[in-house]
Protein backbone atom coordinates (compact mmCIF):
# COMPACT_ATOMS: atom_id res chain seq x y z
CA UNK A 1 0.00 0.00 0.00
CA UNK A 2 1.27 3.33 -1.21
CA UNK A 3 1.31 6.74 1.07
CA UNK A 4 -1.37 8.37 0.31
CA UNK A 5 -3.48 6.27 -0.86
CA UNK A 6 -7.06 6.99 -1.55
CA UNK A 7 -9.89 5.94 0.85
CA UNK A 8 -7.55 4.88 3.25
CA UNK A 9 -6.73 6.09 6.49
CA UNK A 10 -3.87 8.72 6.45
CA UNK A 11 -4.89 9.30 2.30
CA UNK A 12 -4.37 13.02 3.01
CA UNK A 13 -0.96 12.83 4.06
CA UNK A 14 1.23 14.61 1.70
CA UNK A 15 2.75 13.04 -1.22
CA UNK A 16 5.56 13.91 -3.10
CA UNK A 17 5.35 18.06 -4.01
CA UNK A 18 7.50 20.54 -5.80
CA UNK A 19 7.70 24.42 -5.62
CA UNK A 20 6.53 26.23 -8.30
CA UNK A 21 6.64 30.05 -9.43
CA UNK A 22 3.81 31.28 -10.76
CA UNK A 23 2.06 34.68 -11.63
CA UNK A 24 -1.92 34.99 -10.36
CA UNK A 25 -3.56 38.45 -11.53
CA UNK A 26 -0.05 40.18 -11.68
CA UNK A 27 1.50 39.19 -8.81
CA UNK A 28 4.19 36.53 -8.38
CA UNK A 29 3.71 33.27 -6.69
CA UNK A 30 6.23 30.91 -5.47
CA UNK A 31 4.69 27.42 -3.46
CA UNK A 32 5.07 24.31 -2.71
CA UNK A 33 2.76 22.30 -3.98
CA UNK A 34 1.59 18.17 -3.78
CA UNK A 35 2.27 16.84 -7.10
CA UNK A 36 -1.92 16.14 -7.10
CA UNK A 37 -2.71 19.49 -6.68
CA UNK A 38 -4.93 21.12 -9.36
CA UNK A 39 -4.40 24.48 -10.32
CA UNK A 40 -8.39 25.36 -9.36
CA UNK A 41 -7.19 23.92 -5.50
CA UNK A 42 -4.22 26.04 -5.69
CA UNK A 43 -6.55 29.16 -6.13
CA UNK A 44 -9.11 28.39 -3.56
CA UNK A 45 -7.53 26.51 -0.53
CA UNK A 46 -4.39 27.69 -1.11
CA UNK A 47 -4.46 31.82 -2.44
CA UNK A 48 -7.76 32.30 -1.14
CA UNK A 49 -8.93 33.33 -4.48
CA UNK A 50 -12.53 31.80 -4.20
CA UNK A 51 -14.33 33.69 -7.33
CA UNK A 52 -13.14 30.08 -9.53
CA UNK A 53 -15.34 27.20 -8.59
CA UNK A 54 -15.13 23.75 -8.39
CA UNK A 55 -18.49 22.56 -10.22
CA UNK A 56 -17.77 19.10 -11.23
CA UNK A 57 -14.18 18.43 -10.88
CA UNK A 58 -13.43 16.15 -14.28
CA UNK A 59 -13.65 18.90 -17.23
CA UNK A 60 -17.66 18.42 -17.78
CA UNK A 61 -18.71 21.96 -16.59
CA UNK A 62 -16.61 24.79 -16.98
CA UNK A 63 -17.31 26.61 -13.91
CA UNK A 64 -13.32 26.39 -12.87
CA UNK A 65 -12.44 28.61 -16.11
CA UNK A 66 -9.22 30.69 -16.08
CA UNK A 67 -7.00 32.03 -17.93
CA UNK A 68 -3.56 30.34 -18.75
CA UNK A 69 -0.89 32.62 -20.47
CA UNK A 70 -4.12 34.36 -22.56
CA UNK A 71 -6.05 31.06 -23.11
CA UNK A 72 -8.90 29.53 -20.89
CA UNK A 73 -8.68 26.32 -19.63
CA UNK A 74 -9.94 24.25 -16.91
CA UNK A 75 -8.35 24.84 -13.94
CA UNK A 76 -9.17 21.59 -12.40
CA UNK A 77 -7.56 19.09 -15.19
CA UNK A 78 -4.18 21.27 -14.96
CA UNK A 79 -1.86 20.27 -12.60
CA UNK A 80 0.00 23.60 -10.53
CA UNK A 81 3.13 21.57 -10.71
CA UNK A 82 3.20 22.01 -14.55
CA UNK A 83 2.99 25.75 -14.54
CA UNK A 84 6.36 26.81 -13.77
CA UNK A 85 6.66 30.97 -15.51
CA UNK A 86 2.58 30.29 -16.29
CA UNK A 87 0.42 33.66 -15.84
CA UNK A 88 -3.04 33.11 -15.02
CA UNK A 89 -5.83 35.47 -14.59
CA UNK A 90 -8.75 34.62 -12.49
CA UNK A 91 -11.96 36.24 -12.13
CA UNK A 92 -10.51 38.54 -9.31
CA UNK A 93 -8.03 40.19 -11.69
CA UNK A 94 -10.46 41.36 -14.26
CA UNK A 95 -11.71 44.35 -11.97
CA UNK A 96 -9.49 47.53 -12.61
CA UNK A 97 -7.77 48.78 -9.65
CA UNK A 98 -10.62 51.57 -9.37
CA UNK A 99 -12.61 48.66 -9.10
CA UNK A 100 -14.51 49.74 -12.85
CA UNK A 101 -15.80 46.38 -13.24
CA UNK A 102 -14.72 44.18 -16.89
CA UNK A 103 -17.42 45.29 -19.62
CA UNK A 104 -18.31 41.59 -19.75
CA UNK A 105 -18.83 41.59 -15.84
CA UNK A 106 -20.91 44.43 -16.29
CA UNK A 107 -22.88 43.23 -19.44
CA UNK A 108 -23.83 39.90 -17.49
CA UNK A 109 -25.50 42.71 -14.67
CA UNK A 110 -26.46 44.33 -17.72
CA UNK A 111 -28.57 41.03 -19.19
CA UNK A 112 -29.64 39.84 -16.14
CA UNK A 113 -27.00 36.69 -17.19
CA UNK A 114 -27.27 34.83 -13.64
CA UNK A 115 -29.25 33.44 -11.27
CA UNK A 116 -27.99 31.62 -9.02
CA UNK A 117 -24.04 32.78 -9.81
CA UNK A 118 -22.53 29.28 -9.19
CA UNK A 119 -21.00 29.49 -12.87
CA UNK A 120 -20.68 32.93 -13.49
CA UNK A 121 -17.11 33.42 -13.18
CA UNK A 122 -16.37 30.65 -15.39
CA UNK A 123 -18.87 31.91 -17.95
CA UNK A 124 -17.05 35.64 -17.85
CA UNK A 125 -13.38 33.88 -18.11
CA UNK A 126 -14.68 31.69 -20.98
CA UNK A 127 -16.32 34.55 -22.13
CA UNK A 128 -13.73 36.76 -22.31
CA UNK A 129 -11.60 33.99 -24.64
CA UNK A 130 -14.20 33.82 -26.81
CA UNK A 131 -14.27 37.39 -27.41
CA UNK A 132 -10.76 36.80 -27.86
CA UNK A 133 -10.40 34.15 -30.08
CA UNK A 134 -12.99 36.16 -32.67
CA UNK A 135 -15.71 33.13 -32.35
CA UNK A 136 -18.83 35.82 -32.20
CA UNK A 137 -20.10 36.21 -35.14
CA UNK A 138 -23.26 35.26 -34.02
CA UNK A 139 -25.55 34.31 -31.69
CA UNK A 140 -25.21 30.37 -33.01
CA UNK A 141 -21.51 31.03 -33.21
CA UNK A 142 -21.56 32.17 -29.46
CA UNK A 143 -23.53 29.20 -28.37
CA UNK A 144 -21.01 26.71 -29.54
CA UNK A 145 -17.75 28.09 -28.36
CA UNK A 146 -19.49 28.68 -25.19
CA UNK A 147 -20.87 24.93 -25.18
CA UNK A 148 -17.75 24.78 -22.26
CA UNK A 149 -20.17 26.14 -19.54
CA UNK A 150 -22.78 24.51 -18.36
CA UNK A 151 -25.75 26.70 -16.64
CA UNK A 152 -27.99 25.01 -14.50
CA UNK A 153 -30.26 28.29 -14.43
CA UNK A 154 -30.67 28.17 -18.05
CA UNK A 155 -29.43 31.72 -18.19
CA UNK A 156 -28.22 30.84 -21.69
CA UNK A 157 -29.94 33.13 -23.77
CA UNK A 158 -28.95 36.22 -21.45
CA UNK A 159 -25.64 34.73 -21.34
CA UNK A 160 -25.22 35.27 -25.16
CA UNK A 161 -26.67 38.89 -24.88
CA UNK A 162 -23.70 39.91 -22.88
CA UNK A 163 -20.90 38.50 -24.97
CA UNK A 164 -22.38 39.91 -28.06
CA UNK A 165 -22.70 43.36 -26.06
CA UNK A 166 -19.44 42.98 -25.29
CA UNK A 167 -17.63 41.67 -28.25
CA UNK A 168 -19.97 44.62 -30.39
CA UNK A 169 -18.00 47.18 -27.90
CA UNK A 170 -14.64 46.39 -29.27
CA UNK B 1 -5.59 10.31 -6.96
CA UNK B 2 -2.77 8.92 -5.58
CA UNK B 3 0.41 10.26 -5.32
CA UNK B 4 3.14 10.53 -8.02
CA UNK B 5 6.44 11.47 -8.86
CA UNK B 6 6.88 13.97 -11.30
CA UNK B 7 9.31 15.21 -14.02
CA UNK B 8 9.49 17.79 -16.85
CA UNK B 9 11.94 16.95 -19.87
CA UNK B 10 13.51 19.49 -22.17
CA UNK B 11 14.21 17.06 -25.11
CA UNK B 12 12.92 13.71 -26.86
CA UNK B 13 16.10 12.15 -25.24
CA UNK B 14 14.94 12.88 -21.73
CA UNK B 15 11.63 12.12 -22.50
CA UNK B 16 12.57 8.29 -23.62
CA UNK B 17 15.21 7.76 -20.67
CA UNK B 18 12.09 8.60 -18.21
CA UNK B 19 9.66 6.43 -20.43
CA UNK B 20 12.49 3.82 -20.17
CA UNK B 21 12.49 3.64 -16.67
CA UNK B 22 8.51 3.68 -16.69
CA UNK B 23 7.43 7.14 -16.55
CA UNK B 24 3.87 7.97 -18.39
CA UNK B 25 3.76 10.59 -20.55
CA UNK B 26 1.83 13.91 -19.92
CA UNK B 27 0.81 16.34 -22.39
CA UNK B 28 -2.28 18.35 -22.58
CA UNK B 29 -3.20 16.14 -19.27
CA UNK B 30 -7.37 16.41 -20.41
CA UNK B 31 -8.28 12.61 -19.99
CA UNK B 32 -5.09 11.26 -17.82
CA UNK B 33 -5.64 14.14 -14.58
CA UNK B 34 -9.60 13.58 -14.71
CA UNK B 35 -9.04 9.48 -14.82
CA UNK B 36 -6.12 9.72 -12.27
CA UNK B 37 -8.55 11.59 -9.72
CA UNK B 38 -11.03 8.91 -10.65
CA UNK B 39 -8.62 6.24 -9.29
CA UNK B 40 -8.77 4.49 -13.06
CA UNK B 41 -5.13 5.85 -13.07
CA UNK B 42 -2.71 5.45 -11.22
CA UNK B 43 0.60 6.60 -12.98
CA UNK B 44 3.76 6.49 -10.45
CA UNK B 45 5.50 8.82 -12.50
CA UNK B 46 4.26 11.73 -15.16
CA UNK B 47 6.66 12.55 -17.26
CA UNK B 48 5.46 16.39 -18.43
CA UNK B 49 6.23 16.41 -22.25
CA UNK B 50 4.79 19.96 -23.42
CA UNK B 51 7.94 21.71 -24.09
CA UNK B 52 9.52 18.90 -26.27
CA UNK B 53 9.57 20.44 -30.03
CA UNK B 54 6.62 18.78 -31.02
CA UNK B 55 4.76 21.60 -32.29
CA UNK B 56 4.54 21.81 -35.70
CA UNK B 57 2.35 21.54 -38.69
CA UNK B 58 3.96 21.35 -41.89
CA UNK B 59 3.11 20.34 -45.82
CA UNK B 60 5.08 17.34 -46.81
CA UNK B 61 7.38 17.15 -49.64
CA UNK B 62 4.66 14.99 -51.42
CA UNK B 63 1.62 17.47 -50.74
CA UNK B 64 0.33 15.67 -47.68
CA UNK B 65 0.09 16.95 -43.94
CA UNK B 66 1.73 15.99 -41.01
CA UNK B 67 1.15 17.06 -37.40
CA UNK B 68 3.03 17.52 -34.47
CA UNK B 69 2.01 15.29 -31.58
CA UNK B 70 1.71 18.27 -29.23
CA UNK B 71 -0.10 21.00 -31.30
CA UNK B 72 -3.28 21.45 -29.88
CA UNK B 73 -6.86 20.70 -31.09
CA UNK B 74 -7.76 24.15 -31.12
CA UNK B 75 -4.30 25.07 -32.79
CA UNK B 76 -4.49 22.34 -35.43
CA UNK B 77 -8.47 23.05 -36.14
CA UNK B 78 -7.33 26.80 -36.92
CA UNK B 79 -4.25 26.08 -38.78
CA UNK B 80 -5.14 27.77 -42.25
CA UNK B 81 -3.36 24.42 -43.87
CA UNK B 82 -5.50 22.31 -42.11
CA UNK B 83 -8.42 24.37 -42.97
CA UNK B 84 -7.97 24.54 -46.84
CA UNK B 85 -5.92 20.88 -47.22
CA UNK B 86 -8.12 18.68 -44.94
CA UNK B 87 -11.50 20.36 -43.49
CA UNK B 88 -12.63 16.78 -42.43
CA UNK B 89 -9.68 17.11 -39.80
CA UNK B 90 -10.91 20.91 -38.96
CA UNK B 91 -14.15 19.79 -38.38
CA UNK B 92 -13.77 16.70 -36.22
CA UNK B 93 -11.69 18.68 -34.01
CA UNK B 94 -13.97 22.09 -33.22
CA UNK B 95 -17.11 19.29 -32.84
CA UNK B 96 -14.81 17.45 -30.07
CA UNK B 97 -15.00 18.56 -26.20
CA UNK B 98 -15.13 22.46 -25.61
CA UNK B 99 -12.97 25.13 -26.71
CA UNK B 100 -11.28 25.44 -23.12
CA UNK B 101 -10.56 21.54 -23.13
CA UNK B 102 -9.48 22.05 -27.01
CA UNK B 103 -7.03 24.61 -25.87
CA UNK B 104 -5.38 22.21 -23.49
CA UNK B 105 -5.44 18.63 -25.20
CA UNK B 106 -3.38 17.74 -27.93
CA UNK B 107 -3.35 15.15 -31.22
CA UNK B 108 -1.10 13.29 -29.84
CA UNK B 109 -3.19 12.86 -26.37
CA UNK B 110 -6.05 12.71 -28.60
CA UNK B 111 -5.48 9.53 -30.26
CA UNK B 112 -4.38 7.96 -26.92
CA UNK B 113 -7.86 9.14 -24.99
CA UNK B 114 -8.95 6.35 -22.94
CA UNK B 115 -13.11 5.22 -23.68
CA UNK B 116 -16.20 6.79 -21.45
CA UNK B 117 -17.70 3.72 -21.01
CA UNK B 118 -18.86 4.49 -17.53
CA UNK B 119 -17.97 0.88 -16.41
CA UNK B 120 -14.55 1.62 -17.30
CA UNK B 121 -14.34 4.96 -15.14
CA UNK B 122 -16.00 3.61 -12.39
CA UNK B 123 -13.50 1.17 -10.19
CA UNK B 124 -16.10 -0.74 -8.29
CA UNK B 125 -17.72 -1.89 -12.08
CA UNK B 126 -16.40 -5.08 -13.82
CA UNK B 127 -14.18 -4.12 -16.87
CA UNK B 128 -11.83 -6.13 -18.49
CA UNK B 129 -9.85 -3.22 -19.63
CA UNK B 130 -9.11 -1.52 -16.64
CA UNK B 131 -8.93 -4.80 -14.89
CA UNK B 132 -7.76 -7.74 -16.98
CA UNK B 133 -10.22 -10.75 -15.87
CA UNK B 134 -12.65 -9.07 -14.07
CA UNK B 135 -15.50 -9.14 -16.60
CA UNK B 136 -17.11 -6.29 -18.55
CA UNK B 137 -20.36 -4.48 -16.38
CA UNK B 138 -21.70 -3.17 -20.17
CA UNK B 139 -22.40 -6.16 -21.57
CA UNK B 140 -25.35 -6.86 -19.14
CA UNK B 141 -25.44 -2.95 -17.91
CA UNK B 142 -26.66 -0.14 -19.65
CA UNK B 143 -25.01 -0.07 -23.01
CA UNK B 144 -26.89 2.40 -24.82
CA UNK B 145 -23.72 4.69 -25.64
CA UNK B 146 -21.50 1.38 -26.38
CA UNK B 147 -20.17 -0.14 -29.62
CA UNK B 148 -21.87 -2.41 -32.42
CA UNK B 149 -18.97 -2.78 -34.90
CA UNK B 150 -15.54 -4.55 -33.19
CA UNK B 151 -17.05 -5.72 -30.06
CA UNK B 152 -15.56 -8.89 -28.36
CA UNK B 153 -16.85 -11.22 -25.54
CA UNK B 154 -14.88 -8.94 -23.20
CA UNK B 155 -15.11 -5.64 -24.19
CA UNK B 156 -18.04 -3.19 -26.13
CA UNK B 157 -16.41 -0.05 -25.12
CA UNK B 158 -16.08 3.00 -27.49
CA UNK B 159 -13.38 4.91 -28.71
CA UNK B 160 -14.12 8.56 -28.31
CA UNK B 161 -12.41 10.48 -30.39
CA UNK B 162 -13.67 12.30 -33.69
CA UNK B 163 -10.48 13.33 -35.01
CA UNK B 164 -8.95 9.60 -35.26
CA UNK B 165 -12.48 8.66 -37.12
CA UNK B 166 -10.84 12.01 -39.65
CA UNK B 167 -7.35 10.01 -39.19
CA UNK B 168 -8.89 6.38 -39.91
CA UNK B 169 -10.30 8.05 -42.98
CA UNK B 170 -7.66 9.71 -44.59
CA UNK B 171 -5.27 6.94 -44.05
CA UNK B 172 -2.86 8.70 -41.62
CA UNK B 173 -0.05 7.26 -40.15
CA UNK B 174 1.22 7.74 -36.71
CA UNK B 175 5.38 8.44 -36.14
CA UNK B 176 6.91 6.94 -33.30
CA UNK B 177 10.08 7.40 -31.46
CA UNK B 178 11.30 4.88 -28.78
CA UNK B 179 14.65 3.25 -27.39
CA UNK B 180 15.15 1.62 -30.65
CA UNK B 181 14.63 4.53 -33.09
CA UNK B 182 12.13 5.69 -35.02
CA UNK B 183 9.50 4.05 -36.91
CA UNK B 184 5.87 4.67 -38.25
CA UNK B 185 2.44 2.84 -38.17
CA UNK B 186 -0.45 3.15 -40.04
CA UNK B 187 -2.95 4.71 -37.92
CA UNK B 188 -5.56 1.64 -38.95
CA UNK B 189 -3.08 -0.68 -36.97
CA UNK B 190 -1.96 1.96 -34.50
CA UNK B 191 -5.51 1.34 -32.20
CA UNK B 192 -5.85 -1.89 -31.48
CA UNK B 193 -9.40 -3.53 -31.15
CA UNK B 194 -10.51 -5.39 -27.36
CA UNK B 195 -10.11 -9.20 -28.78
CA UNK B 196 -9.43 -10.64 -25.82
CA UNK B 197 -7.00 -8.17 -24.72
CA UNK B 198 -9.29 -5.11 -24.23
CA UNK B 199 -6.35 -3.76 -22.06
CA UNK B 200 -4.13 -3.08 -24.67
CA UNK B 201 -5.14 -0.29 -27.16
CA UNK B 202 -2.41 0.64 -28.97
CA UNK B 203 0.56 -1.00 -30.37
CA UNK B 204 3.22 1.42 -28.90
CA UNK B 205 5.91 -0.27 -27.06
CA UNK B 206 7.33 0.97 -23.28
CA UNK B 207 8.51 4.03 -23.56
CA UNK B 208 7.36 5.04 -27.08
CA UNK B 209 6.23 8.57 -27.97
CA UNK B 210 4.34 9.56 -30.85
CA UNK B 211 5.77 12.40 -32.60
CA UNK B 212 3.58 13.19 -35.02
CA UNK B 213 0.17 11.87 -36.98
CA UNK B 214 0.92 12.68 -41.20
CA UNK B 215 -1.84 12.62 -43.45
CA UNK B 216 -0.71 11.52 -47.24
CA UNK B 217 -1.52 13.31 -50.07
CA UNK B 218 -4.46 12.33 -51.35
CA UNK B 219 -5.90 13.50 -55.18
CA UNK B 220 -6.82 17.13 -55.15
CA UNK B 221 -9.65 18.48 -54.99
CA UNK B 222 -10.47 16.49 -52.24
CA UNK B 223 -14.11 17.20 -50.56
CA UNK B 224 -14.26 16.53 -46.95
CA UNK B 225 -16.53 16.96 -43.76
CA UNK B 226 -16.87 15.59 -40.51
CA UNK B 227 -20.83 14.58 -39.25
CA UNK B 228 -21.85 13.96 -35.62
CA UNK B 229 -25.12 13.01 -34.34
CA UNK B 230 -25.47 13.12 -30.16
CA UNK B 231 -27.50 13.35 -27.20
CA UNK B 232 -26.97 17.26 -27.11
CA UNK B 233 -25.83 19.77 -29.47
CA UNK B 234 -22.36 20.84 -28.09
CA UNK B 235 -19.73 19.50 -25.35
CA UNK B 236 -20.88 15.78 -25.88
CA UNK B 237 -19.63 12.29 -27.29
CA UNK B 238 -20.66 11.25 -30.82
CA UNK B 239 -23.90 8.15 -30.92
CA UNK B 240 -22.60 8.18 -34.53
CA UNK B 241 -20.09 10.28 -36.60
CA UNK B 242 -19.19 10.20 -40.25
CA UNK B 243 -15.98 11.61 -41.84
CA UNK B 244 -16.22 11.44 -45.79
CA UNK B 245 -13.55 12.49 -48.17
CA UNK B 246 -14.49 12.49 -51.76
CA UNK B 247 -12.60 13.23 -54.87
CA UNK B 248 -14.66 13.45 -58.05
CA UNK B 249 -13.11 13.55 -61.95
CA UNK B 250 -15.59 14.62 -64.84
CA UNK B 251 -18.28 14.03 -62.69
CA UNK B 252 -17.11 10.40 -61.44
CA UNK B 253 -15.98 9.05 -58.00
CA UNK B 254 -12.20 8.19 -58.16
CA UNK B 255 -11.58 8.42 -54.44
CA UNK B 256 -13.74 8.01 -51.60
CA UNK B 257 -13.00 7.68 -47.88
CA UNK B 258 -15.38 6.94 -45.37
CA UNK B 259 -15.21 6.29 -41.49
CA UNK B 260 -17.35 6.17 -38.78
CA UNK B 261 -17.13 6.96 -34.96
CA UNK B 262 -19.13 6.43 -31.86
CA UNK B 263 -20.03 3.15 -33.59
CA UNK B 264 -16.59 1.35 -33.16
CA UNK B 265 -14.60 0.03 -30.22
CA UNK B 266 -11.79 1.89 -32.52
CA UNK B 267 -12.38 4.03 -35.74
CA UNK B 268 -14.49 2.59 -38.25
CA UNK B 269 -13.42 2.81 -41.76
CA UNK B 270 -16.16 1.85 -43.96
CA UNK B 271 -14.76 -0.04 -47.25
CA UNK B 272 -17.93 -1.31 -48.46
CA UNK B 273 -18.94 2.31 -48.40
CA UNK B 274 -16.37 3.09 -50.36
CA UNK B 275 -16.50 0.66 -52.77
CA UNK B 276 -20.02 1.28 -53.97
CA UNK B 277 -19.22 4.70 -54.41
CA UNK B 278 -16.19 4.59 -57.00
CA UNK B 279 -16.58 4.66 -60.58
CA UNK B 280 -20.36 6.34 -59.82
CA UNK B 281 -21.50 9.18 -60.70
CA UNK B 282 -23.34 11.07 -57.10
CA UNK B 283 -27.00 10.97 -56.96
CA UNK B 284 -29.12 10.67 -53.95
CA UNK B 285 -30.09 6.87 -54.71
CA UNK B 286 -26.69 5.77 -54.77
CA UNK B 287 -25.79 7.93 -51.49
CA UNK B 288 -28.40 5.42 -49.87
CA UNK B 289 -27.31 2.39 -51.77
CA UNK B 290 -23.76 2.92 -50.31
CA UNK B 291 -24.99 3.80 -46.67
CA UNK B 292 -27.17 0.87 -46.73
CA UNK B 293 -23.16 -1.24 -46.61
CA UNK B 294 -22.27 0.72 -43.27
CA UNK B 295 -23.28 -1.58 -40.81
CA UNK B 296 -23.77 -4.57 -42.36
CA UNK B 297 -20.91 -5.97 -39.50
CA UNK B 298 -22.60 -4.67 -36.66
CA UNK B 299 -23.60 -6.26 -33.22
CA UNK B 300 -25.67 -4.95 -31.06
CA UNK B 301 -26.37 -4.76 -27.27
CA UNK B 302 -29.84 -4.90 -25.39
CA UNK B 303 -29.93 -0.48 -25.68
CA UNK B 304 -28.26 -0.12 -28.60
CA UNK B 305 -29.91 -1.36 -31.86
CA UNK B 306 -30.96 1.61 -33.06
CA UNK B 307 -27.23 3.09 -33.20
CA UNK B 308 -27.51 0.58 -36.92
CA UNK B 309 -30.39 2.46 -38.68
CA UNK B 310 -28.64 6.04 -36.72
CA UNK B 311 -25.21 4.75 -38.66
CA UNK B 312 -26.30 4.32 -41.87
CA UNK B 313 -28.65 7.81 -42.03
CA UNK B 314 -25.57 9.72 -40.58
CA UNK B 315 -23.41 8.02 -43.15
CA UNK B 316 -25.62 9.01 -46.05
CA UNK B 317 -26.40 12.82 -44.92
CA UNK B 318 -22.78 13.27 -45.09
CA UNK B 319 -22.36 11.57 -48.67
CA UNK B 320 -25.00 14.15 -49.39
CA UNK B 321 -23.35 17.03 -47.77
CA UNK B 322 -19.84 16.23 -49.09
CA UNK B 323 -20.88 14.96 -52.37
CA UNK B 324 -24.09 17.33 -53.09
CA UNK B 325 -26.85 16.28 -54.91
CA UNK B 326 -26.96 16.89 -58.48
Amino acid sequence: MRVGEPGRLGCTRAGPASRVALKVNGVLESIEVDHRTSLLDLLRERLDLTGTKKGCDAGACGACTVLVNGDRVNACLTLAVRLQDAEITTVEGLATADDDLHPLQQAFIDHDAFQCGFCTPGQIMSGIGCIEEGHTGSAEEIREWMSGNICRCGCYVNIVRAVEQTAHAR
Amino acid sequence: MYPFSFTKVSDTQGALAAGRRGGRYIAGGTTLVDLMRETVERPETLVDISALPLREVTVTERGGLRIGALVRMAEAAAHPKVRALYPVISQALELSASAQLRNMATIGGNIMQRTRCTYFRDVTAACNKREPGSGCAALQGFNRTHAILGTSDQCVATHPSDVAVAFAALEARVHLLGPDGARSVAFADFLLRPGSTPNREQALRQGELITSVEIPAHPRPLKSGYLKVRDRQSYEFALTSAAVALHLRGGVIHEAKVAAGGVGTVPWRLPEVERHLIGERPSPALWTQAAQQAAHEARPLEHNRFKIELLQRTVERQLRIVGGTP
